[in-house]
């Protein structure tokens, strides 16, 4: 329980990046998350902006940051759907948060730490996201907590790989 | 009131942002006249504004990235992957030249059915122009099957307009922005296409389903419908033209909700998941482009002369096998006790009260149209015309009786008088045995 003692969250620094990253990051996610699955037929069952986001939110351990990135991704998400918009942007804006405020307690380097986290959020935003519309919107829609799952997995072992890449731009004192 | 804000400022923005997406929510669903929700077909203005910036955001890299993987995979198969070349350069040219001969082939049949469709005052739309446009990128959901391509309005594309393969269709468009368009499959859940069955002519509305597959809505149950069963496009929603293929029947089910209707699976003729290049369908008209009108006369002045010279030897061929004397006129009557075996019947005889056939009957022989030297005993009888010898005159339409190469069943029943006496060209002769 080291990781969670008040005296361990002082000594906690916040990471920055240059701006660069801050806008080529999530627009690299949105833009992989696109083309993709063109390349896989149909098989990205993964979810790149919501890893960006959840690094930066436990990066930065801003829940207001994280908030609006989680919001940000998640409306250019649906926003190139036929979905409303809105239901991606609730389910990150959700997991922005709660990354935030997670970064704050937990020592986000290490790595398993990384991977529970990302593991457990992305099962959240799919939790949401069925929850907004099925439930709140009343409306259609295929669903498989067995690839909602897969999903999870897959961002979790992504992130291990794109958290240890980004870390290698942030700036050093 | 500051301290608080202050104190709880992290959950105020999350709620306030919360809450100013909920309500955007709210207003894209609307309550359908059945109870269910659903979301409006066509954007708001600000909702359109949304898509069209995360369109302008992303469409750049994904096209550069598109370029990028159409550059390295042309540098494989133009430059280094040449085998087989040759023999395929073959095949094709084969292939091309028998494509070819069919084409100037059916090229009068079509020009027939457009007269009689002109005088029916039917109107086919044919696909007039069509612009080619590559597929760029996807919506990244896999809840969402759209995809956009890399031309937009500035190449005249416009919404509702149909995309194809040559496999078949493969959806609407959907959004049109600048230089890109959003295109909708036929497998997602708000899609819609008039279909009808190739055998069973029963038309229907294809849509996706939950799983993105597609499938035929609202039919009624039909045992006549079977798997395998090829689908096309009805023509009646005003996108798609009509005849093109959409796929085959793969799976008939119960429609859940309702009694006695049914859905029909049906697997797509194009692959929806790996599409690399489409076909935008921006014009259709009632009659043919002029790539096609171009085509069909390079296909007639290429192949026309050898079409025309099949066709003569099989009218050739057809006419040779109706004056062999083998053959018997399958509406010949009967040979009854009182005529002589092999002798024709008159008109009078014709009238009498056919007696009814005992046993397998002896086939008559049938009566040559136009008699020559060679006919059994018309040496000297019936003298005609050398010309009509030396190459025989195809006839405007082939007799009816006329079923050369098979041996016709011999009917129990004589023929009626005034079927006889239709024929006057025939000469009245009897062949001899």
């Amino acid at each position: 329980m080291t990781v969670l003692g008040a005296d361990f969250r002082r000594e906690l620094g916040v990471s920055r990046y240059p701006m660069l990253v801050y806008v080529l990051a999530p627009l690299a996610a949105l833009v992989l998350q696109a083309w993709l699955p063109r390349l896989l037929h149909g098989y990205a069952w993964f979810d790149l902006p919501l890893v960006v986001t959840v690094y930066f939110a436990l990066a930065r351990r801003d829940a207001i940051q994280g908030t609006l990135m989680g919001a940000g991704m998640g409306l250019f998400e649906d926003a190139l759907t036929t979905h409303a918009i809105g239901v991606n942007g609730v389910a990150k804006t959700v997991v922005g948060f709660l990354a935030g405020s997670v970064g704050v307690r937990i020592d986000v380097e290490d790595h398993t730490v990384r991977l529970i986290v990302t593991f457990v959020l992305s099962l959240l935003s799919s939790a949401i996201y069925f929850f907004i519309y099925r439930i709140l919107l009343g409306l259609d829609l295929d669903w498989s907590w067995l690839v909602e799952l897969i999903r999870a997995v897959a961002n979790s072992l992504i992130a291990l790989v794109l958290f240890h890449l980004l870390d290698r731009l942030k700036i050093r004192d | 009131m500051e301290p608080f804000f202050i104190r709880y400022r992290n959950l105020v923005v999350l709620l306030a942002i919360l809450l100013a997406q909920i309500i955007g929510l709210a207003m894209q669903v609307h309550r359908a006249d059945s109870g269910r929700n659903s979301l409006d077909p066509r954007d708001s203005a600000g909702v359109r504004l949304i898509r069209l910036w995360a369109e302008a955001a992303v469409t750049p890299p994904e096209r550069l990235f598109h370029a990028s993987k159409l550059g390295t995979i042309s540098l494989w198969q133009d430059y280094l992957d040449l085998r087989h070349t040759r023999e395929q350069n073959q095949d094709l040219q084969k292939t091309l030249d028998r494509l070819r001969l069919e084409q100037a082939s059916l090229l009068e049949d079509a020009r027939q059915g457009q007269r009689l469709q002109a005088l029916m005052d039917f109107q086919q739309k044919y696909i007039y122009k069509t612009l080619a446009a590559q597929a760029i990128g996807s919506s990244g959901s896999d809840k969402s099957r759209v995809f956009y391509i890399d031309k937009g309005s500035n190449y005249g594309l416009q919404p509702d307009m149909a995309v194809i393969t040559a496999d078949g269709i493969v959806g609407k468009v959907r959004e049109v922005f600048p230089h890109t368009a959003q295109v909708l499959a036929i497998n997602d859940l708000t899609s819609g296409a008039g279909v009808i069955l190739e055998t069973t002519r029963i038309r229907g509305i294809l849509r996706g389903n939950a799983a993105g597959r597609p499938q035929i809505e609202g039919i009624l149950a039909d045992q006549r419908i079977q798997p395998g069963e090829k689908v096309f496009t009805a023509g009646g929603d005003q996108i798609f033209p009509r005849g093109l293929p959409v796929g085959v029947v793969e799976k008939v089910a119960r429609d859940p909700e309702r009694d006695g209707f049914i859905d029909v699976l049906v697997k797509a003729a194009a692959h929806l998941d790996r599409l690399d290049e489409v076909l935008v369908i921006t014009a259709v008209q009632p009659r043919f482009s002029p790539e096609e009108q171009q085509d069909l006369a390079t296909s007639e002045a290429l192949k026309g002369a050898e079409v025309e010279a099949i066709k003569e030897q099989q009218k050739a061929s057809a006419i040779m096998a109706e004056r062999l004397p083998g053959l018997t006129d399958p509406n010949a009557p009967a040979a009854t006790p009182a005529a002589a075996p092999g002798q024709a019947a008159q008109p009078g005889q014709s009238q009498a009260a056919p007696a009814p056939p005992a046993g397998p009957q002896a086939p008559k022989l049938m009566q040559p149209r136009r008699p020559d030297r060679y006919t059994p005993g018309a040496a000297s009888s019936a003298p005609v015309a050398a010309g009509t010898e030396a190459k025989p005159t195809p006839r405007p339409q082939a007799p009816a009786t006329a079923n050369s190469g098979k041996q016709p069943v011999p009917k129990p029943a004589p023929r009626p008088a005034s079927k006889s006496e239709s024929k006057p060209s025939q000469p009245e002769r009897t062949p001899e045995p």
